[in-house]
């Protein structure tokens, strides 16, 4: 693995903000942006007290690294590197972290948002809301697309 | 010829466990499995007709052929972020 290499992780443990952007960078970097994805506390008007996020973890860590290595080959950026933590979140707590690295920032910018957007469409995590009236229900989510033909 | 079936969030509730070895004939696809998962009765037939599938990790649509000790992940709509 260079030493600017993509890199996903799915994990039980907090994230670390400053580990994550470190990490990414490179000497050849002029910026670094972190998007810092966080447990609120409600749902379509409805209080929510906690999250329980599962996943298929191994998979959705070669899906996140895919992700980012379209990102960084389409926008021409340094090492992207994604995190997705499991199990019960607290409000305010993270699920969802990802540095990007850049020379330039407007590329970092568009690096982002593609790694966060097709994350939602197509990783396979999955989240379990507890609400303050004591109900649980698993969060409506995407379909994703599966391609027509076998990969292999 | 034996496959692995995973089921995750909804699929996992309704199958009652995360994942089920299932004996299948030669040449059978993903198709099969699931017609032949709905059939056994029980939480399971309310397992989507098409569901999401994933073969060994990678996203397969249903007219996959199938081998010998695959993994085949059934993928209910995905909620991560």
């Amino acid at each position: 693995m260079s030493v600017d290499a993509n890199l996903a992780s799915v994990t039980p443990d907090p994230i670390d903000p400053a580990r994550m952007l470190s990490g990414a960078l490179s000497p050849r970097d002029g910026a670094a942006l972190l998007f810092w994805g966080v447990v609120r506390n409600e749902h379509d008007g409805r209080g929510v007290s906690s999250l329980e996020y599962s996943a298929y973890a191994e998979m959705a860590e070669r899906e996140m690294l895919r992700i980012a290595d379209e990102a960084r080959a389409r926008f021409g950026t340094g090492a992207i590197h994604v995190a997705h933590r499991t199990g019960l979140l607290q409000v305010g707590e993270a699920s969802v972290a990802i540095a990007v690295a850049s020379p330039h920032r407007a590329e970092a910018y568009d690096a982002s948002r593609y790694v966060i957007e097709e994350l939602k469409r197509r990783v396979p995590v999955w989240k379990r809301e507890s609400y303050v009236d004591g109900d649980t229900e698993w969060v409506p989510g995407f379909t994703p697309a599966v391609p027509q033909e076998a990969a292999s | 010829m034996i496959v692995r079936s995973l089921f995750f969030a909804t699929y996992r509730d309704m199958a009652g466990h995360d994942e089920l070895a299932v004996e299948l004939p030669a040449g059978s696809r993903i198709a099969d499995l699931v017609a032949g998962l709905r059939a056994r009765g029980g939480g399971l037939a309310r397992l989507p007709e098409s569901p999401v599938a994933a073969v060994n990790m990678d996203y397969a649509p249903l007219a996959t052929v199938l081998n010998d000790g695959d993994e085949v992940a059934f993928i209910p709509p995905v909620a991560g972020g």
